[in-house]
């Protein structure tokens, strides 16, 4: 009887899969799940009032969280609290958009480049590195942060750009990403392509790169949020070199005054990589439908 | 024999035939080969020997490790306050990433695009997470200090970051906060790609609520998908560092807020301690690559 009820939906609404679902759970769930955003919207929108807050309205008691007055005070004044320092804040946004620069785009390139062939050729040792990549996914970079710094030490890139932006080259995560997405084309258009003679090199670059492109885009957002967010640690230590976000260290580490700059700094932050995904949402989930493991 | 060296003959063969994938190949793993295998090597070969950066390393046994069990109090502590981390934001992260994604599935698309915005915005955007340090600042001001005065539920301001008993529950409800990142976006696409036809399937075969569904229909085909967002949600819950050294401070009150990785670089950039920095290292590789594999190994069972 119940069967006979469920084909008989399934009959009348072609379209509608939803099966088995009733009011009340969906109205539960959605409170849920819009309470959820809420919780998890309000630090967010807090460090968006306060960018906008003047002074006085820091130190209100009660402390509000909506802006009366907006201004764009904090935002001047990320000069001034910076000129105290040797470099001046726009050096501090140039080398986050140096780092974050070359580190996405040479991520993008040498992974996908070495994720084809291990995807679609067949050669000795491949399933071992592939197996190694998928191993390294495991245990976190804090883990071999000390051999990496005596590493490149050794290799003179000590207090250079190229202490933070080659080692991220080989971000595994990406790697691993762009190997699922290349593994779902299919090879008869890499074969069409080799007919006409296409050198392989060729066939990545002219075949594989463009059919890959909401791979990119998910490289490019999870190797971002790395690097942008780097404070360059103990590799970076000329002041010339540090990036945005040791800037905004600094500038937080001040009193609750500079809690106005800080946000400020953090509003510029985040609007960055927030703006991004907003454009390319649907790109990046298409390549995250590939991510699954399979043992 | 000479089968044997007949199959090294055909290998060394296929590699020379393969030279075009070696090339294409190099590059990226050359670099990963210096900057993550390498790495772990060295970081096992120095974690037997007394090594600090100034005079050569002498090999010492066991007794790097002996000294972390044995000999030193912070270690436990760091350990202790690893696991609490690892056993309650691993977990939790995991469902939450799963449970979110799970239920925005089934919200109209622009909807659902703006959820996932909403909950995957805090992992990408930096530091942005220093605001719990204004929320929470440990002065009238603050905006949590702030509103319990006002409405007189307590008299003085609570040093939040500073008092042993708010930091590790504030550092993991921050730590959730930051949790929905790679995981829970794998889970949002994955949940999309399940067959719809497998649903219609189920409700014939006599699948009644939705939780059926999801344990029946939805999760066992979405088993890669979970055993990848377990990997990155293990992974992140033991590595803890950054936000306990931004919020709590480093050294953090009485090390409330220390980690076994705010140990390691405690041992490895301020003391030099290399050696003994890189059993600590080494503990975690193996903690680490463990509680994968064990986590893999569960998730297997799902569905059956």
């Amino acid at each position: 009887m119940a069967k006979k009820e469920t084909l008989r939906r399934i009959k009348r609404k072609p379209k509608e899969v939803m099966l088995n679902r009733s009011i009340a759970g969906n109205a539960g769930l959605l409170f849920f799940i819009s309470l959820m955003g809420v919780i998890m919207f309000l630090p967010m929108l807090f460090t968006i009032m306060n960018a906008f807050k003047p002074l006085d309205e820091m130190f209100y008691f009660p402390p509000r969280f909506f802006v009366r007055n907006p201004t764009m005070d904090n935002f001047f004044d990320l000069g001034v609290l910076l000129s105290t320092s040797w470099v001046p804040f726009s050096r501090y946004v140039l080398n986050t958009l140096i780092i974050t620069g070359f580190g996405v785009v040479g991520h993008v390139l040498i992974s996908s480049m070495a994720a084809y062939p291990i995807s679609k050729h067949d050669f000795p040792g491949q399933k071992v590195l592939l197996r190694m990549v998928v191993l390294s996914l495991m245990f976190a970079g804090a883990v071999t942060a000390i051999p990496n710094y005596i590493i490149i030490s050794a290799l003179g890139m000590n207090n250079t750009y190229l202490a933070v932006i080659v080692p991220a080259f080989s971000y595994s995560l990406g790697f691993y990403l762009m190997k699922n997405f290349i593994d779902q084309l299919p090879d008869s258009l890499l074969e069409s392509a080799r007919m006409d003679g296409a050198k392989e090199l060729r066939v990545y670059w002219s075949i594989v790169m463009p059919n890959v492109k909401p791979a990119w885009l998910t490289l490019t957002i999870l190797q971002f949020q790395v690097l942008w967010g780097t404070t360059g640690g103990q590799f970076l230590r000329s002041e010339q070199l540090k990036p945005l976000n040791y800037a905004l260290g600094q500038i937080v580490a001040g009193n609750i005054a500079r809690q106005g700059a800080g946000s400020a700094v953090g509003l510029i932050m985040m609007s960055v990589p927030v703006t991004f995904f907003i454009v390319s949402q649907s790109k990046i989930l298409q390549t995250m439908a590939t991510s699954g493991m399979k043992e | 024999m000479a089968n044997q060296s007949d199959n090294r003959f055909s290998t060394w063969n296929m590699m020379k035939r393969s030279k075009t994938s070696y090339a294409l190949i190099f590059p990226y793993f050359l670099l990963f080969f210096t900057f993550t295998v390498l790495p772990v090597v060295v970081s096992i070969f120095f974690s037997v020997t007394d090594f600090n950066m100034l005079q050569r390393p002498n090999f010492v046994g066991w007794s790097n490790y002996m000294r972390m069990f044995l000999n030193d109090d912070i270690f436990i502590i760091a350990i202790k306050n690893t696991l609490v981390f690892a056993v309650l934001t691993g977990p939790l992260s995991y469902f939450m990433c799963f449970a979110f994604a799970w239920i925005i599935n089934e919200l109209h698309p622009k909807i659902r695009a703006l959820m996932t915005l909403v909950f995957y915005a805090p992992s990408i955007s930096g530091n942005v997470y220093f605001i719990y340090s204004f929320i929470f600042s440990g002065d009238r001001y603050g905006f949590v200090n702030g509103q319990l005065l006002s409405f007189n539920i307590i008299d003085e301001p609570i040093l939040f970051f500073q008092d042993e008993k708010y930091i590790l529950p504030l550092l993991i409800v921050v730590q959730l906060w930051l949790s929905l990142g790679t995981g829970f976006l794998a889970f949002i696409a994955g949940l999309q790609t399940v067959d719809r036809t497998l649903y219609e399937a189920g409700a014939v075969d006599g699948v009644k609520n939705r939780f059926q569904e999801l344990w029946f229909i939805t999760l066992p085909s979405m088993l890669p998908q979970l055993m990848f967002a377990a990997v990155i949600q293990i992974t992140a819950a033991f590595a803890v560092a950054d936000i306990s050294i931004q919020l709590a401070g480093f050294p953090s009150a009485n090390y409330a807020g220390a980690t076994v990785v705010t140990h390691l670089m405690d041992f490895g950039s301020f003391r030099f301690e290399m050696g003994y920095a890189s059993a600590i290292a080494t503990f975690l590789f193996i903690i680490m690559i463990l509680a994968n594999k064990a986590i893999q190994n569960l998730l297997k069972k799902v569905g059956t």
